[in-house]
């Protein structure tokens, strides 16, 4: 349907050398659709700027939204139009508000529930009267009351949706392994060399042979749970996940639980006492007074740093592959469409990389931070060889 | 950062870490440990099985260290026992080599014995007989001789002659 569209209107409006165009835009359609559809459907609006729409677009598809929608175009009589399915939406304003995200019309209109009226505003939900005004102040944020949102969203449902599939597939491999006398079979071949990597390239080196069984059920998930997620963000469904900064911190937020939770004392001492007996207390004290601020702080950049790093790398993929493919439309030449197509192309082979590498590096540093947790080994005598030797 | 802060989303964040720490402890009661332990006790398993290989790797290099000892011993009492029937054998017909000499000299010796008596036996009773036939022999001549009382006187001249001559 979408296909024929597209033919139909670059071979409208436009000549027949723009055929070449047309199939290049084909080609795009197949590997991403999703994204290339929406690009064309705001391109048959006619009425705004191309750069702006493109720009707009990947605003919008780099945010969350409360319905799971694949692709939209626009019917003959002018209609938006969109396959997917409406999320529920879940409010607390007074009470729990429970009601179909498909009262929104995908942003379009106010929805009525009860005696309330809720729009969404740039993604995010705004109680309203009526005719669904929105007070912006000086800055352009809405005045507008904010009630507390814990809709099920697109990104919810996909962290659901991979939570089972993970669930399912990981429980398989357990059984397969019970029924098999040990030894895994179908994707289990692919998946024990991972769990093997993971346990004794990242969790014993990391953690210590004692110490690393506690951790390594956190490990595992977090690095598949990534994985697949990161993975799925680069599928034409259009789902960003690790892109959004409230997964970033949740994620990052457990690792830090989990760190100081497990925090030994020597792990503590190593922050509020970190130069031990190596020097009279005396010549510590302004020593301390840079060091254990420093210290202080260190225990809450190392998360910090997880999830910025995480939440930067992926949503600056999908910036950069989202922006070379709206290139093509905005050259609309021989040379330039097909130049950010090849481009395109292998910045989302590197994006598949990067999927793996953000979730590698997320489990490795978490194994190192439970690695210094967990440690139990003299940090006086290893300062004082330190200082010695200074 | 502000901006950060404005896209923090608290409804994604509280399902995020519920459905997290969901999937987290399902996890680890029905797929990692299950998972850790199969693949411990199967490290486990190929552990001692190498062990087991090498216990009796060493079991079977020990056996064969007796078993080729045993055969050179046997080999060693093999080739004694060869020495020792040989030397016998050697022994039985030098032995019987040096009985069979004696009784083969003795054998010749008596034979000579015999041989020698025979001989002298035989050489007496030819004497007698020569003896015997010549006595005959010279009664028969004389007989002849002094039939005839010329040939007597003859003789007799003639032994005289004889006589006279030497």
């Amino acid at each position: 349907m979408q296909l024929i569209l597209s033919n139909d209107y670059y071979l409208g409006n436009m000549q027949r050398k723009n055929l070449v165009k047309a199939l290049t835009l084909l080609l795009l359609v197949f590997a991403f659709s999703a994204k290339a559809q929406h690009e064309t459907t705001v391109e048959e609006h006619g009425d705004k700027d191309i750069k702006t729409t493109i720009k707009e677009y990947i605003q919008h598809h780099l945010q969350d939204s409360y319905d799971f929608s694949l692709t939209s175009y626009t019917n003959d009589n002018g209609e938006h139009v969109y396959i997917g399915a409406p999320l529920p939406v879940v409010l607390i304003d007074g009470g729990l508000q429970v009601f179909s995200s498909s009262k929104f019309h995908h942003g379009e209109t106010v929805a009525e529930v009860g005696e309330n009226y809720y729009k969404v505003y740039h993604g995010k939900i705004y109680k309203t009267d009526a005719a669904g005004t929105i007070n912006l102040d000086d800055h352009h944020h809405p005045t507008n009351a904010k009630p507390l949102d814990f809709s099920i969203t697109k990104n919810v449902a996909v962290i659901f949706l991979v939570g089972l599939l993970m669930f399912f597939l990981f429980r398989g491999l357990a059984n397969s392994y019970a029924k098999n006398n040990g030894i895994a079979t179908g994707s289990g071949r692919f998946f024990e060399p991972i769990i093997l990597y993971i346990r004794d390239d990242i969790a014993i080196p990391n953690i210590g042979e004692e110490k690393y069984k506690k951790y390594m059920p956190y490990l595992l998930t977090v690095f598949f749970f990534i994985w697949i997620i990161n993975m799925l963000g680069l599928t034409p469904i259009g789902v960003n996940v690790t892109n959004s900064i409230s997964v970033t911190v949740a994620l990052a937020l457990i690792t830090f639980l989990i760190t100081n939770f497990t925090g030994t004392k020597d792990y503590w001492l190593h922050i509020f006492d970190p130069l031990g007996s190596s020097m009279p207390w005396i010549a510590k004290i302004p020593l301390y007074i840079i060091l254990i601020p420093i210290e202080v702080l260190g225990i809450f950049i190392k998360p910090f740093s997880l999830l910025i790093r995480l939440y930067a790398n992926i949503k600056a993929g999908h910036i950069v592959l989202m922006s070379l493919i709206g290139l093509m439309f905005i050259f609309k030449s021989w040379l330039g469409s097909p130049l950010s197509f090849g481009l395109a192309f292998a910045i989302s082979l590197i994006e598949l990389l990067v999927a793996l590498l953000q979730a590698y590096i997320f489990t490795m540093l978490s194994a190192l931070y439970f690695g210094f947790a967990s440690e139990t080994h003299e940090h006086a005598e290893e300062h004082k060889g330190e200082i010695e030797h200074l | 950062m502000e901006k950060l802060l404005g896209e923090f989303s608290i409804g994604l964040f509280f399902w995020q870490t519920v459905l997290f720490l969901a999937l987290l402890f399902l996890l680890r009661k029905f797929a990692w440990k299950p998972i850790l332990n199969a693949v411990n006790e199967r490290e486990e398993g190929i552990k001692n099985a190498l062990d087991e290989a090498e216990n009796a790797r060493k079991e079977m290099q020990n056996l064969n260290a007796d078993n080729e000892r045993i055969l050179k011993e046997a080999r060693a009492q093999r080739d004694e026992l060869l020495k020792e029937a040989r030397e016998m054998k050697e022994n039985i017909i030098s032995e019987a080599k040096g009985e069979a000499q004696i009784q083969a000299n003795k054998v010749v010796e008596q034979a000579q014995a015999t041989i020698q008596a025979e001989k002298q036996a035989a050489i007496t009773d030819l004497k007698n007989q020569v003896a015997e036939l010549s006595v005959g022999i010279a009664e028969k001549v004389v007989r002849g001789e002094l039939s005839d009382k010329n040939k007597q006187i003859k003789l007799v001249e003639e032994m005289l002659k004889e006589v006279t001559i030497s």
